[in-house]
This record gives C-alpha cells, sequence and structure tokens, in this order.
C-alpha cells in the first residue's frame, strides 16, 4: 500500500460508481486493548462482501488523515482515519489506516467480484 | 512419556507465543506432536513494520509463516479452515465434534489449548471451551489429559497457581525462531524492544521463559 495522493485516489473511487460491488468495512482496536490497557473498551465492527451500489464517492482529508464516504440510494458508507491505499492485481481498491506500529485500526474495500470469504 | 501430543489454538503464533517450548521439548524426547490450527488469522492488525501486508494478503501470508514455525518446531500441521474472529459464533457443539473427530484418530495422550473464560481473546475462549467439549466426549479410560493456558491478568487471582510451569530457557533459541517465522506478527514487538535498545533474547525470555498450563479437571 502507498500514502494517499487524493486525486489519485479519487479517481480510483470514481471507477466504482454506479456499477454492483462488493464492499469490505471493518474497524478496531484489537482483542487486546482492554488486556494491556484496563482504561481502553474493545470496539470493532466488521462487515465482509455487503452488495451495494454508490452514486457518487468522495475522499477528504490533508497529510496522513482521511475520510472517505460512499453515497448510496438510500444510505451511506463512510471510513474515517484511512491514509495508505492500493489497487491490488485482482483489481479492488484497497484503503486502511494503520497506527505508528503498523497495525491496521480501519479498513475500507471496494470490489467488482466478491472478496475471499 | 506422552505418546502423542496435540496442540489446539485458533490463530498462526498462538503456538509460538503460547508453547513453543513446551512443544519443543517434547520433539527433542521424540513426542510426536500435532498442531491443530483453528484460523489463519486472516483478522489480525499487524501488517508488518513496516507494513508489508494488506487485509487481503494477510490470510496467504499468515499461511507461509505458520508452515515455517512448524517446520522450526518440527511438528505435523493440520489447518482447520475457520475464520479469525468468528469462532464465538460458530456452534459449540459442532466445533467441538469437529475437533472430536480429528482427535479420535490421533489418539494423544496429552492436548493443550486454552483456558476458557481467562484466555482474554474471544477466539481462545471459544476454540478451548470446544476443545475441552471435544475431549469430554471420550470414554473415561481413553481420555487424554488437557492442559488450559490462562493468559488473563487475574487468572491466578481466581484459579490459583498453574499446577505445570515449564521452564524453556533451555530451548529458548528455538522459541525465539519459532516466533521470528511469524514475521508479519513479531515485527511490531521487535521494533519496539529495538526502539528501547533491550536485549532482545533476554527481555524475551523473561516474558516468555516459563510457559504455564492448568490440568483439566473432568470430574470438578
Amino acid at each position: 500500500m502507498e500514502p494517499i495522493q487524493i486525486e489519485k485516489l479519487q479517481n480510483e473511487i470514481d471507477q466504482f460508481a454506479n456499477k454492483n460491488i462488493y464492499v469490505h468495512l471493518e474497524t478496531t482496536n484489537g482483542a487486546y486493548a482492554s488486556h494491556f490497557d484496563n482504561n481502553a473498551y474493545n470496539v470493532g465492527a466488521f462487515i465482509r462482501n455487503a452488495k451495494v451500489s454508490f452514486d457518487h464517492g468522495k475522499v477528504v482529508g490533508a497529510g496522513t488523515k482521511y475520510r472517505v464516504g460512499l453515497k448510496l440510494d438510500i444510505g451511506w458508507i463512510y471510513a474515517e482515519g484511512v491514509n495508505q491505499y492500493e489497487k491490488n492485481e485482482n483489481g479492488q481498491l484497497l484503503m486502511a489506516g494503520h497506527d505508528r506500529e503498523g497495525r491496521l485500526m480501519v479498513a475500507l474495500q471496494l470490489s467488482e467480484s466478491p472478496f475471499q470469504y | 512419556m506422552e505418546k502423542h501430543v496435540v496442540v489446539i489454538y485458533p490463530h498462526p503464533d498462538d503456538e509460538a507465543f503460547g508453547a513453543a517450548g513446551t512443544i519443543r521439548t517434547f520433539r527433542n524426547e521424540g513426542v510426536p506432536v500435532t498442531y491443530l490450527c483453528g484460523t489463519l488469522g486472516e483478522m489480525g492488525r499487524n501488517m508488518g513494520n513496516p507494513t508489508f501486508a494488506n487485509r487481503e494478503t494477510l490470510p496467504e501470508i499468515r499461511k507461509k509463516e505458520l508452515i515455517d514455525a512448524c517446520k522450526v518446531l518440527d511438528i505435523d500441521l493440520q489447518m482447520l479452515g475457520y475464520r479469525d474472529k468468528t469462532l464465538e459464533f460458530e456452534d459449540r457443539k459442532e466445533v467441538a465434534t469437529h475437533l472430536y473427530g480429528i482427535l479420535k484418530e490421533l489418539q494423544p495422550s496429552l492436548v493443550i489449548t486454552h483456558y476458557p473464560g481467562h484466555a482474554v481473546h474471544p477466539d481462545h475462549d471459544a476454540f478451548g471451551a470446544a476443545a475441552i467439549e471435544a475431549v469430554r466426549m471420550f470414554d473415561e479410560a481413553e481420555r487424554p489429559t488437557v492442559w488450559a493456558q490462562a493468559i488473563s491478568l487475574d487468572h491466578v487471582e481466581k484459579l490459583g497457581e498453574p499446577d505445570v510451569k515449564n521452564d524453556v530457557t533451555g530451548v529458548f533459541k528455538k522459541k525465539l525462531e519459532t516466533i521470528m517465522a511469524h514475521k508479519s506478527q513479531a515485527d511490531g514487538m521487535l521494533a519496539k524492544m529495538k526502539q528501547e535498545k533491550v536485549d532482545i533474547e533476554e527481555s524475551a525470555k523473561a516474558r516468555l521463559g516459563s510457559e504455564q498450563f492448568y490440568t483439566w479437571d473432568y470430574n470438578a
């Protein structure tokens, strides 16, 4: 993955607009968060292969902090804190945010075919 | 001497951090060891440091790391194909029956797994519980011993001292080599140690040099 360049990522997101696509969305602070810090509270959310179509998508932000939002017919999808992206060899657009130790904190991924499950 | 030891943990690297020294000690004595690894750690947060994995490449990377780690330990490996972070949502009895089928074939004298309710990660708790249920399905006369590993901060307070305490400092180089085989997962820890300028082997030995288990009491 590489650091987000906003124009390039916007162009990649646009390729998925108005198509039937599969979405992977997750965020987590890890299963050990409260084990290592008793003030922490474990949270996470995960959805893989949600079938959606979005009218338009937009990446907003600067530096190392970006948000990506997708406007659906009857709702929204967004991810906050993404800072790297990659279009992989399967044509899937992977966006993720990592902490300083390289641990994934949030991921939003778009694909025209289902993600492996 | 044990006849056959079966290790049942959900993630690639659970065997490395939790039981590599114990496993390697059994192998040095010529005891066959099989690792039943529940998932490929698909949902791991560590992507290497600097990152070299992503959510889609991680399973294949961790599978290779797991195979390499099992070569270091010189043990058989079966990957059971569950998905990381979902084990607690599977039907407990179904998972237990699946494990029982495998154990019936392998006929172990000892099973090593996590202590349900004291293993911190939901997959550890769920898979440990299923493993303990699987062993319960054996007739008492044929039932293998179970060593359950607790890692919760309050396990000594709640359960008392573990009755099995294996000093694994004698095989520590192999344990460290097993941990290093899981590069995507070990990178973060190692980078932190380097930053703190600690002797990695000495520091790891202090934290990981003793492997402790509770013998499960099926009559309790």
